[in-house]
């Protein structure tokens, strides 16, 4: 079905963000208009996924150019999801940062850029052309630059520096396998593409194709081995700047890969065994790395690179079962993974530190913060009913169908390292005997905020966390929604049928 | 002209991913500059090279007749000189500013932030 609303989910964060730059001075103004906005994009969102889950896909050609020759937005149930993730994700992170953020941030323009993010992720979710998807991800990327270097700590700007090098040397890599797959096929739109792959006879070319694509959203997706940017720039910027990268930014690699590799290449058997290679590696790099950490936003650093491998390994399985629990994984993690980064800001506006040496008794003086936050935790460890335990299910029962008995071994080692990390950050924070932190000048604490800020903090993670409980005890609708996504990724005849506006 | 362009893009490609691995800062941003530069040629030379065969439709017919150029890979290589302008601009300030702060152009002495708490 034709519909131009389809970009309205971008055109509303841009409005957003001019909006915001014209309130430049007016702090609360601004506070105010990023959070009624967000929610009004969380509706706008939900009406979206609403209507696609019911109509079936939503498409528009830009400038009424018929596919493949104008730029085409598509609306289907995984755009869709995604964009309604973005968008909880978004309105979350903007009720934090009105608590966490410092004025002196905001008024270098933090709330406009980061609905600028918000815009380039609904526009990557929603493109349909590949090199479209490529701009989005510029989009993507040179709002997070300035996110990440906001405020310009030596910390920061040293992770920039690797920040920036890497994701340039990805677009490169993208952009690279964008030229060439305009050579072989002289199309760009996705689903023309779909068919022109599978007619080419050199299929060396299009295999080296394939690489360069998941070099370059393998990067993105921090998968072993090129996950090194991830742990040295994630932990620098303030929290609900990480909060937002660590549950989304990433994803949006993953989004692309498991689109590119489900729509345009088929994997063959070698492709096939590549990625479950690198999706154990990850999961093991990602573990074990976090097993070492000393820094709790490391420490959840790390982890992302753990489960990121949770969601390649769907692609790596390649069945319909697997790919469905990547969908749910993804859905998941990036609900759980923002939450973790929020909760690790709060204990540092409490404590000061993000220590696990220096850190202790969290629970024996905040007992009912502690337990909001063991909600969020325990999810990513994934213990049933909890949400994390879901999506592993499904991606162990994928694994076994095919007999790949030894990603099998990955997924659980990789559920209990997750565990055995868990279980050490809770000692650590929670139980452990509080030792002496040295008072530090330039931390504002949370004691020292006002109540309206203080509760924005609390109040954000409340919110996720419910949702979090709701996708474990409601697993079963969200089954639902991952059987559908997986079944128009694994057939994607549908998506193509929309798109060209003819069958094949 | 093919050949050339084959051999420039080799090039491109091969002198930017040293510069990257060098460790002055200056020579990653130079690295980062041919990279794309690269990158750009490899979408005009794909896009099938035709010389002097603009897509411009005579005033006499009514659509393109015979071999022309494309022109959309020129489109494509106008947008991506812009979007890395952009980026190649921010990241010199970003490099500026971090060698103002750290005091160093020396990427393996930037190691802040793997320090211990």
């Amino acid at each position: 079905m034709s519909s131009p609303f389809v970009v309205l989910p971008i055109i509303f964060q841009l409005f957003l963000a001019v909006l915001l730059m014209f309130c430049w001075t007016r702090k609360n103004l601004q506070k105010l208009v990023s959070v009624v906005g967000s929610v009004i994009a969380l509706v706008i969102s939900t009406v979206l996924f609403v209507a696609v889950w019911e109509h079936g896909i939503y498409t528009t050609q830009a400038g009424n150019w018929v596919a493949p020759f104008g730029i085409t937005f598509v609306a289907d149930v995984f755009s869709a999801l995604m964009v309604l993730l973005t968008t909880t994700a978004g309105l979350a992170v903007s009720v934090f940062s009105v608590g966490s953020v410092r004025n002196s941030r905001i008024e270098f323009g933090y709330f406009p850029i980061y609905h600028f993010l918000l815009m380039g992720l609904n526009g990557a979710f929603l493109a349909g052309d590949i090199f479209n998807l490529y701009v989005w991800f510029e989009i993507i990327i040179i709002s997070s630059f300035v996110l990440i270097t906001i405020g310009g700590e030596k910390a920061q700007l040293e992770g920039a520096v690797k920040y920036v090098t890497m994701n340039l040397l990805a677009s490169v890599i993208f952009l690279t396998a964008i030229a060439i797959l305009y050579g072989l096929t002289g199309s760009l739109n996705m689903a023309d593409l779909s068919l022109k792959v599978a007619e080419i006879e050199n299929r060396g070319l299009v295999n080296v194709t394939a690489i360069l694509f998941l070099v370059g959203f393998g990067i993105k997706s921090a998968v072993f081995p090129l996950y090194f940017w991830l742990p040295a720039s994630y932990h620098t910027p303030p929290p609900a700047i990480s909060a937002i990268f660590g549950g989304l930014l990433t994803k949006v690699g993953v989004y692309a890969l498991l689109r590119v590799f489900t729509l345009i290449f088929i994997p063959d058997s070698f492709l096939i065994t590549l990625i479950s290679a690198i999706a154990a590696i990850t999961i093991l790099s990602g573990g074990i790395g976090a097993l070492i950490q000393n820094n709790i936003r490391k420490v959840f650093s790390y982890l992302i690179i753990c489960h990121i491998g949770y969601m390649i390994a769907g692609l790596g399985i390649y069945t319909q079962t697997a790919i469905e629990g990547s969908i749910f994984y993804l859905i998941h993690d990036i609900i759980v993974k923002t939450t973790l980064f929020m909760v690790a800001g709060l204990i540092f506006k409490i404590k000061g530190t993000y220590s696990l040496r220096l850190l202790g008794g969290f629970y024996k003086e905040y007992p009912k913060l502690s337990l909001l936050m063991a909600i969020s935790m325990f999810s990513l460890v994934g213990i049933p009913p909890l949400s994390g335990f879901w999506p592993k299910l499904f991606l162990i029962e994928g694994s076994l169908a095919v007999g790949n008995y030894w990603l099998v071994g990955f997924i659980l080692l990789g559920s209990f390292l997750t565990l055995f990390v868990i279980a050490k950050v809770w000692e650590g924070v929670f139980w452990k005997e509080s030792t002496h932190i040295p008072v530090k000048m330039q931390v504002k604490y949370f004691h020292e905020l006002k109540p309206l800020k203080r509760q924005a903090m609390v109040v954000s993670i409340v919110f996720l966390s419910l949702i979090s409980l709701a996708i474990g005890f409601g697993a079963e609708y969200v089954i639902q929604v991952a059987a559908r996504v997986g079944s128009s990724l694994m057939d994607p005849q549908e998506y193509i049928q929309a798109v060209l506006g003819r069958s094949i | 002209m093919e050949i050339l362009l084959v051999i420039l893009i080799g090039l491109l490609y091969a002198a930017g991913i040293y510069m990257i691995l060098r460790r002055s800062l200056v020579k990653l941003i130079i690295g980062l500059i041919l990279l794309g530069n690269g990158a750009n040629m490899l979408i005009f030379l794909l896009g099938k090279i035709v010389k002097g065969k603009p897509p411009i439709i005579p005033e006499s017919g009514k659509a393109l007749e015979g071999l022309y150029a494309d022109p959309i890979p020129q489109a494509l290589i106008l947008t991506a000189i812009v979007i890395s302008f952009g980026l190649q601009a921010f990241a010199i300030i970003l490099v500026k500013r971090a060698y103002k702060v750290v005091k160093t152009d020396d990427l393996d002495e930037m190691n802040a932030t793997d320090e211990d708490l």
